[in-house]
């Protein structure tokens, strides 16, 4: 065993010191010799046309070095959808150009149609101010539904608004028609969800340099996947060869999906970089963060659920537009058709399911994965249908939910939706949440509330994800451009610690502390022997990066397996020492011993050997002990939970607080359960802003009303409270050598119609009939709602 | 932030000398113009640094009035405690930091239609005390972000009458941490006083029909039945001109109930 | 351009700061005090939290000619002088109160302003007094727990791992 921290133990960061004592590396963090300033011209309308662009002044003004326009990038390609999606009809996607900077038409507030490089940076926004830029503004696309029948185009070159009109599962749809038709019962929803700006705390930032002598180029950028923004940069981009750029993302402040995306700017500063021979440094104020990174969610959904006399549950039908924003980001169209549409079952066995999603182009940010993508979109949707049902028919939400559950004898369990679920245990979960939350004592803690003059809900949700994401060979077909296996290479030094490089990226997973965990569990050996190399195009063999919970599921199956290796490996090693044969060597404790006898040699040893192979085998092993290995996950993996929330509500002013959050999850094997839990708790705080407080708001002019902290409510220390996390009754992924199902978006997706679900039983508690609140369920909103019933 | 100088006098009259230059800008504690600064919506050639005016610091107690230099932060009105619901006021301005920094001079100067200070002042029937003069509240909070100062008038000052009882309720814009609405009621021996903030595209404004309810009967009771026109009020995305209406009432009441 | 003096983290300092230089880009790009860091121009986010003269300020919403003469604190000298975490950065370690660490050092100093202020606070207290701290990651929870713990108070009943 390791001595400190093997597989379960809630080891303390390791990461943390630096970040504790101002020593991390951010990008802004750094500068180089030479290095310039680039600032952006952005468009203050949402939509123009472009009718000229002189930039003869500012180019004479102090210390401006270059400026560039659209025009200077119509020869290079545009940054690409990574996922085709094919409409109904058998028609695959729109899919228009997105140019390194805007030309011709401007689509977005925000939309960059010129950078200038300058010595600094106060020079360079001199400069784009005396830009002079003729505009001719076009009227905004801002709602979907206009979108649909409007003439006036975000793109004239598609001729429609309508990237792509899906259905899922098209064959089921005449069965589920249906069965809604003659269900005993149907309960009808319409909702939206709500479009979110993920706000990591670090604004992007890129920074750019081109080394003349060997034609090379190194980018450091705040990214969640480096090797996949090299690959956009290199295959689509810009053409620099991938061998002759290097991507590294240092330490990176957050992400949650707004850092997977390659951004124009990138783009901008490398070659910025070239043309001058200087170092080219971007970083985006908070504003610029606001307008420009993709933005989540922003769905209109009318869902359906059809039910029999006994509150079985029938067949789910939903209608949804899917805001894609002013251009394709790279997974936009995945996130609301496969990450979406896939998981309209549920944790339920309902036998029919039919989703259609139309994505719809408008003038304002591009939208795309933000931390659960797609998943709490169908979770919402569901889990609030559900709700309005049980009311509807009089039956308690829970238990109507446990009527309808798969069943732990049920697993492999095929979907309605399309997906084959591997394990999971819903009731196990469910009971796990009432007692840890007390939910027998809700009825007292309501009265308590009365007292107060307050309204106190509770509200309940069981959600279902696909994580680790994914399969190569299942995307490939659903549409994927990509493949989503992850690799590591895990190099045992000659002298006995270990590099172990990994495709996936830490921005506050803690992969440093908990990657060494399981090598160390493996290997026998002391964790901090061993480090954890991420973020270097140049230093890592491949990676598709961290995002959809997969960093463990993925990566850490690679770091599993390519561990294998090396122990195969060592083994033979160490057999050549002890002259014995490889059959009969065993590996406990960081010892490799000869089976049966007191004959052995330490970890070290082996690693020594490897390095200095006299006497070797050589014609059976090669000296040194470095694996690598690529992983590709067999399916998809499931955590699934059952969450409730207590709110009280303010009757004189509709102001909501929630009382407490619980989550009860499965998440299959825990590697590190502290990490897990304060992922968790990061989700649950997203959560309950999209519930409460998020609140993106475009004015029909397409400008954006909460574009700075002044306006977007980002949930604080005091809108929250403290969480009840729980998740020991996790039930093993059956496919990953770690049996783990990732948790790093849980949080966000089973909490918000958690929230909504109590603040309805709130409402009706105190002879509200109010059925539903748009999120965010704003003092306002909320006001308004009692007041209108 | 365009390029500008700055200096930072030691006293009133190097101040007042120092801003008498058109181009010259006053800089309170900064939470306010620095932002602004920042997203290049003013360029100032110079500013002038209050924070090291002698004249314009502490906070002393006389015969009933509180007055309160200029360059006081929120922070140390919070920690004085002399008028307690002007300190839980600025306790409750912005966060930690802000406090820190920011002052009353700045703030009333500013006249933000959504900041605390200016009720307080309007309620308690302060006098704002500048290098030039002595302005009853009533006739300083003009408009939106606008006073009676003059170019380069600083407010040195701000004297508060303690009254008997009084009481400040904050509804937050939650982004911002300003009031959505907030409502000040100063009760004393000459009647109430009830100031609004945050509600009106006007700023800061008294609710004239509330203060002659409560100065019959100083209880939330007496305040049944009425109401506030949303005509004229804020809607923004945090919440329309008929929400902020109803919150006004409710912030009046609960104010009363407070203070009471 | 002004001479500015002041003393960091106990050592004298000296530059030359243009009226519109901020504290945060003195620190940070002159000093080359990096741990301090920008997340907003809106003086809401807090990451750029420093104390000035013992007190918690926004050092993005101050000019460096204003701190002339000052005594300045950031992240870089907080912690002992053997170089172990000090009680509020250890305590911030045990409880996980961090994750992709870029607010974490404002974070810190709030809560070491905090402690000084008020060393036994509830938590509430710490809730607010974090107005102007926003974090992304963590949705607080270990972040309150971490400064309850480093006040000395138990924090055992509130739900760990």
């Amino acid at each position: 065993m390791p001595k400190d921290g093997g597989i379960g133990a809630p080891t303390r960061r390791r990461e943390d010191v630096r970040f504790l004592t101002g020593t991390g590396q951010y990008c802004d963090d750094m500068n180089m010799f030479g290095q310039t300033a680039a600032v952006f011209a952005r468009s203050t309308v949402a939509n123009g046309v472009i009718k000229s662009i002189d930039t003869t002044a500012a180019a004479a003004m102090p210390g401006v070095l270059a400026i560039f326009t659209g025009e200077d990038f119509v020869d290079v390609g545009g940054n690409p959808a990574g996922w085709l999606i094919n409409s109904r009809d058998g028609e695959p996607m729109k899919e228009p150009k997105r140019p390194v900077l805007a030309h011709g038409k401007v689509r977005h507030v925000g939309d960059a149609y010129a950078a200038v490089i300058a010595e600094t940076v106060e020079q360079a926004k001199d400069a784009v101010e005396a830009i002079e830029v003729d505009i001719e503004e076009l009227p905004a696309i801002v709602n979907m539904k206009d979108a649909l029948s409007s003439t006036n185009y975000v793109h004239d070159e598609i001729g429609t608004n309508q990237c792509f009109d899906w259905g899922w599962i098209e064959d089921n749809r005449a069965a589920t028609d249906a069965a809604i038709k003659g269900a005993h019962h149907v309960t009808t929803l319409e909702l939206v969800n709500n479009r979110l700006v993920p706000n990591a705390m670090e604004p992007r930032c890129s920074m750019a340099q081109y080394n003349r002598a060997n034609d090379e180029y190194t980018l450091h950028t705040t990214s969640q996947n480096p090797h996949l923004t090299r690959l956009l940069i290199s295959a689509f981009v810009l053409g620099i060869p991938e061998n002759k750029l290097t991507v590294i993302a240092p330490d990176v402040g957050g992400g949650f999906g707004s850092k997977i995306y390659h951004y124009g700017e990138e783009a901008l500063v490398l070659a910025a970089a070239k043309k001058l021979g200087r170092p080219v440094k971007w970083t985006a104020d908070r504003t610029e963060a606001f307008l420009t990174d993709a933005h989540g969610r922003d769905h209109v959904t009318k869902i359906e659920l059809a039910l029999d006399e006994e509150g079985n549950f029938l067949a789910f039908r939903t209608e949804t537009l899917a805001n894609v924003g002013a251009y394709l980001s790279n997974f936009a169209t995945a996130t609301p058709t496969f990450l979406h549409g896939t998981l309209m079952a549920g944790n339920y066995t309902v036998p029919n399911v039919y989703v259609n999603v139309k994505a719809v182009f408008t003038n304002t940010a591009p939208v795309d994965a933000y931390r659960g993508a797609g998943r709490p979109e169908a979770t919402f949707s569901l889990e609030r249908v559900i709700d309005k049902a049980a009311r509807e028919i009089g039956m308690d939400p829970i238990a109507l939910r446990r009527k309808n559950f798969i069943k732990p004898d049920q697993y492999p369990f095929a979907s309605a939706a399309g997906l084959e679920y591997d394990s999971g245990n819903y009731d196990a979960l469910m009971d796990q949440m009432e007692k840890v939350a007390d939910v027998a004592g809700f009825e007292a803690r309501r009265k308590e509330s009365e007292k107060k003059g307050k309204l106190r809900g509770f509200g309940v949700n069981a959600y279902i994800e696909a994580c680790g994401i994914a399969p190569s060979n299942l995307v490939g077909v659903l549409g994927s451009r990509v493949g989503l296996y992850d690799a590591a290479t895990v190099r045992v030094n000659a002298t006995g610690n270990l590099s172990v490089m990994v495709g996936a990226h830490s921005h506050g997973q803690g992969h440093e502390t908990a990657f060494p965990q399981v090598v160390a569990e493996m290997l026998g050996i002391d964790p901090q022997s061993i480090d954890i190399v991420h973020g270097d195009t140049s230093k890592i063999p491949f990676g598709m990066g961290t995002y959809g919970s997969r960093s463990l599921a993925v990566c850490g199956s690679a770091v599993v397996r390519a561990t294998e290796k090396i122990i195969n490996k060592a083994k033979k090693i160490a057999a050549h020492m002890l002259e014995a044969s490889d059959g009969d060597i065993e590996l406990k404790d960081g010892v490799f011993s000869v089976a049966g006898t007191d004959k052995s040699v330490t970890f070290g040893e082996v690693a020594l050997k490897a390095y200095i192979p006299h006497e070797f085998p050589l014609e059976d092993i090669e000296p040194g002990l470095e694996e690598t290995a690529f992983y590709d996950p067999a399916n998809f993996t499931y955590p699934s939970g059952a969450y409730c929330c207590e709110v009280e509500v303010d009757p004189d002013t509709g102001k909501v607080t929630v009382e407490s959050m619980t989550a009860v999850d499965d998440f299959g094997n825990v590697i590190n359960p502290m990490i897990v839990t304060g992922q968790v708790h990061g989700g649950l705080g997203q959560g309950i802003g999209q519930a409460l407080l998020e609140n993106t708001t475009y004015d029909e002019n397409g400008q954006l009303l909460s574009a700075s902290y002044m306006d977007y409510v980002m949930p604080r220390a005091d809108d929250v409270p403290f969480y009840g996390v729980d998740h020991s009754k996790g039930t093993a992924c059956t496919h990953n050598p770690l049996g783990v199902k990732g948790c790093g978006e849980a949080g966000a997706i089973g909490s918000p119609p958690t929230v909504v679900n109590a603040v309805i039983d709130a409402l009706q508690s105190g002879g509200k009939n109010v059925t539903h609140i748009d999120m965010p369920m704003t003092p306002h909103r909320v006001w308004s709602a009692m007041q209108n019933v | 932030m365009y390029a500008f100088d700055i200096e930072r006098p030691a006293t009133l009259a190097e101040a007042v000398a120092a801003l008498s230059n058109e181009d010259a800008q006053a800089l309170g504690g900064g939470q306010t113009l620095i932002p602004t600064l920042k997203q290049r919506l003013a360029s100032p050639e110079k500013l002038i640094s209050l924070t090291g005016v002698a004249e314009m610091k502490g906070i002393s107690s006389s015969g009933g009035v509180l007055t309160i230099g200029g360059g006081v932060t929120h922070g140390e009105v919070a920690s004085d405690g002399s008028y307690k619901a002007l300190s839980d006021l600025a306790s409750n301005i912005g966060d930690p930091a802000v406090r820190n920094r920011g002052t009353i001079g700045g703030s009333v100067a500013n006249n933000d239609p959504s900041a605390c200070y200016p009720a307080a002042a309007l309620a308690s029937g302060a006098t704002i005390v500048t290098n030039a003069r002595e302005i009853a509240a009533d006739d300083f909070f003009v408009g939106m972000f606008e006073t009676a100062l003059d170019e380069g008038e600083i407010v040195t000052a701000v004297k508060f009458p303690i009254p008997e009882k009084a009481n400040y309720q904050k509804f937050v814009q939650p982004a911002s941490r300003f009031a959505l609405v907030g409502v000040f009621v100063a009760k004393t021996a000459d009647g109430v006083r009830v100031a609004v903030t945050g509600a009106s595209n006007e700023g800061v404004h008294r609710w004239s029909a509330a203060e002659e309810a409560l100065s019959k009967d100083f209880s939330a009771k007496a305040l049944d039945g009425l109401s506030v026109s949303a005509d004229d009020l804020i809607a923004d995305l945090h919440g329309s001109a008929e929400y902020r209406a109803h919150l006004v009432a409710v912030m009046t009441k609960r104010a009363v109930e407070a203070a009471a | 351009m002004t001479k500015v003096t002041m003393t960091i983290n106990g050592k004298a300092v000296s530059g030359e700061v243009e009226g519109r230089t901020l504290l945060s880009s003195f620190l940070r790009e002159d000093l080359h005090l990096t741990g301090t860091h920008i997340g907003c121009d809106t003086s809401q986010c807090g990451a750029c939290v420093v104390h000035v003269d013992g007190k918690a300020v926004k050092s993005c919403t101050m000019f460096a000619a204003e701190a002339n003469g000052a005594t300045v604190a950031t992240i870089e000298g907080q912690a002992n002088e053997d170089g172990s975490l000090n009680v509020i950065q250890a305590a911030f370690q045990e409880h996980h109160g961090l994750q992709c660490g870029f607010c974490t050092p404002g974070m810190v100093m709030s809560a070491a302003a905090l402690l000084k202020d008020n060393p036994k606070p509830s938590v509430s207290e710490v809730r607010e007094y974090l107005e102007g701290n926003i974090c992304r990651c963590t949705g607080y929870h270990n972040i309150v727990k971490a400064i309850m713990a480093a006040s000395g108070q138990d924090v055992s009943a509130i739900a760990a791992e």
